[in-house]
């Protein structure tokens, strides 16, 4: 191996040692047999038996499942829409309108969203509120997956439907919806993982009725970082990496199989 | 009654005007092509007659019925486009069922169907391949076979042939021939290829700038190019500045500054001390290693300027005395070049009194 090979390596190996090794703690200590996170004592399940005996947090995780999947779906259909208009209709502000949450800090839109809710709306503020907020900023998401796919496709594909007799109704259900479909899956996964994970604006616009998963992950850790956090972080992790790794294998392995 | 008809059809883009008054009309079973540059309103033309876009001013009547509000997938028309357009979810089979599913005709009829049309482009045992296991040629036989399953009245091509190598090109313009003869169907064939077009058309529209130049037969578009443009753009040929002398109607007699008197076919419209080019293609132009002068008319001495071997043919650049080139085109009829000239070797050039196309300014 040559002298650069060797500092390039090493440099790789700091930065992904930096990004990973704190979350492999939290694997390992969730499956400690002690109470500190200090020393390896021997391997348990006990925190995940206490985890799943606890009812507040599994009706913290329950709400969190209803939040994530409905304002998932809401977003993938929102954000499919949006995607095929800004790729259909060339207009500059469109782009900027359906873009802008996305970069957006989470800490503003959280706060305009609570005005709007509370002044606006009038409405109290739960559920609903939070699967609408959390809907907002996935729509972005799933636009950008969506209009990405459609960038690399033929157009006169959808043409070719229109001219050998169908509608514009058929042409969608028959050729854009399946073509675009593994960006819509991918669109929808990620927007799952967003929104379950979601503290900032969650945070804002709760409320003070139900309890929410990394809320209530947050008010434990407030009192001590047990392992019973660990194992719930684990278990948030392992259900995000593998929405994450389905997403991009569904729109890059579609993608691989046209270019060939 | 026409086919269809394109009546003083025009489309802007802002300021740029695509397709200018054009008319042309299209006779049931011809193969019509649109012939030209890119950029000249060929392809703006074919997705008006499609239905993706509309004339701004003219009609475009298939049967006598002005097709405007006819939405595309309403219109008897098919195409089949420059970069195929398969279905890359669907199989071969799915892709030529695709017309017929949408014109509601029965799952055991587009069996059949599909069936015949894969025999017919010779890709049988392939249906259940998807496109991207395909070939380009292959790709090709099924956009052609998904356009003519459902026998269109008129098969628009926009540059089929454009991706292909120039092997596999010639195939498939004998294939187009065959499948358009057998078919009947009326095809309206885009390209700026003018051999393509030369070899496939029993019509051809050369357009440029939005217009259409000349509307003819293949052999009166290249031995009788209208203006110089057409000439120009169809085929290889040698242009000199002429002004005519006398226009009897058997014959041009032209002046040809510092060479001399050239004989020319009449045309109509020409009259005397019109000016305007000598138009000649390189393979009525015979050359010889004769060099002297003698009283032939178009007949002339210069010298070689360099040569073009392609293997079936030589081509040789003559320059006259007056600084004009000509080229000449030498069929290599045995082994190697036919004739060996070699640059700076002086040659008479010469041809025939009806040969060459005289085009006023």
């Amino acid at each position: 191996m040559r002298r650069s090979n060797i500092w390039l390596w090493s440099a790789a190996a700091l930065a992904y040692a930096f990004l990973y090794i704190p979350l492999i703690i939290v694997v390992v200590y969730s499956f400690n047999d002690s109470k500190l996170n200090a020393e390896w004592v021997g391997f348990t399940l006990s925190w995940y038996v206490a985890l799943f005996n606890n009812q507040e947090m599994l009706i913290a995780a329950r709400n969190s499942l209803i939040i994530a999947v409905s304002a998932s779906f809401l977003a993938t259909i929102l954000g499919t829409m949006a995607g095929l208009a800004i790729h259909r209709y060339k207009l500059k502000f469109l782009p900027l309108l359906v873009f802008t949450p996305v970069a957006m800090p989470e800490i503003l839109l959280g706060v305009a969203l609570l005005l709007f809710f509370l002044q606006v709306l009038n409405l109290t503020l739960g559920m609903i509120s939070i699967i609408i907020a959390h809907t907002t900023f996935c729509i972005g998401f799933v636009a950008i997956i969506v209009r990405a796919r459609l960038q690399g496709m033929d157009e006169s594909i959808f043409e070719a439907a229109r001219d050998l007799g169908a509608s514009p109704w058929q042409t969608f259900r028959l050729i854009t919806l399946p073509l675009i479909m593994p960006a819509v899956v991918a669109g929808a996964l990620m927007s799952f993982t967003l929104s379950i994970d979601d503290f900032v604006i969650t945070f804002f616009t709760k409320g003070v009725g139900e309890p929410i998963l990394p809320i209530q992950i947050y008010t434990m850790i407030k009192i001590a970082v047990t392992p019973e956090v660990n194992a719930i972080s684990t278990l948030l992790m392992l259900l995000t990496l593998t929405m994450i790794i389905i997403a991009a294998k569904l729109d890059s392995g579609v993608l691989r199989r046209e270019a060939k | 009654m026409a086919l269809l008809e394109i009546r003083n059809v025009t489309r802007r883009f802002g300021d740029f005007t695509a397709v200018d008054n054009v008319s042309i009309s299209i006779e049931a079973g011809e193969f019509f092509t649109l012939l030209g540059p890119s950029g000249c309103g060929k392809t703006t033309l074919l997705r008006m007659i499609a239905g993706f876009d509309l004339p701004d001013a003219g009609q475009i009547l298939l049967d006598g019925k002005d097709m405007v509000g006819t939405p595309p997938e309403k219109r008897p028309i098919h195409t089949v486009f420059q970069s195929y357009a398969l279905f890359p979810h669907m199989t071969v089979a799915d892709n030529i069922a695709f017309p017929l599913k949408m014109a509601g005709t029965t799952p055991d009829e587009i069996k059949s169907r599909v069936r015949e049309a894969l025999d017919d482009v010779r890709l049988s045992n392939f249906g259940n391949r998807f496109p991207q296991e395909l070939s380009g040629g292959q790709k090709q036989r099924v956009a052609f076979a998904r356009g003519l399953v459902n026998r269109p009245r008129l098969l628009l091509l926009d540059e089929p042939l454009g991706a292909l190598d120039a092997k596999l090109r010639e195939e498939m313009q004998i294939e187009l021939i065959n499948l358009q003869k057998e078919r009947g169907v009326t095809f309206v064939f885009i390209t700026h290829a003018q051999n393509e077009a030369l070899a496939l058309s029993h019509r051809i529209a050369v357009m440029n700038q939005g217009k259409v130049e000349q509307l003819d037969e293949p052999s009166r578009i290249y031995g009788f190019p209208k203006n110089r443009f057409v000439a120009d753009f169809i085929g290889k040929i040698s242009i000199m500045n002429a002004q005519v002398l006398e226009a009897a109607p058997s014959h041009l007699t032209l002046s040809v500054a510092e060479l001399g008197e050239v004989t020319a076919p009449s045309k109509e419209g020409i009259k005397v001390g019109d000016a305007g080019v000598l138009a000649i293609r390189p393979e009525q132009v015979r050359i010889s290693h004769h060099a002297e002068e003698v009283e032939l008319k178009n007949h002339f001495i210069g010298k070689v300027r360099g040569f073009l071997y392609v293997g079936d043919v030589t081509t040789y650049i003559v320059e006259l005395p007056n600084g004009a080139r000509i080229e000449a085109l030498l069929p290599n009829s045995a082994p190697g070049r036919a004739k060996f000239f070699e640059a700076g070797d002086p040659v008479a050039v010469s041809w025939r009194h009806d040969a060459g196309t005289f085009l006023n300014d």
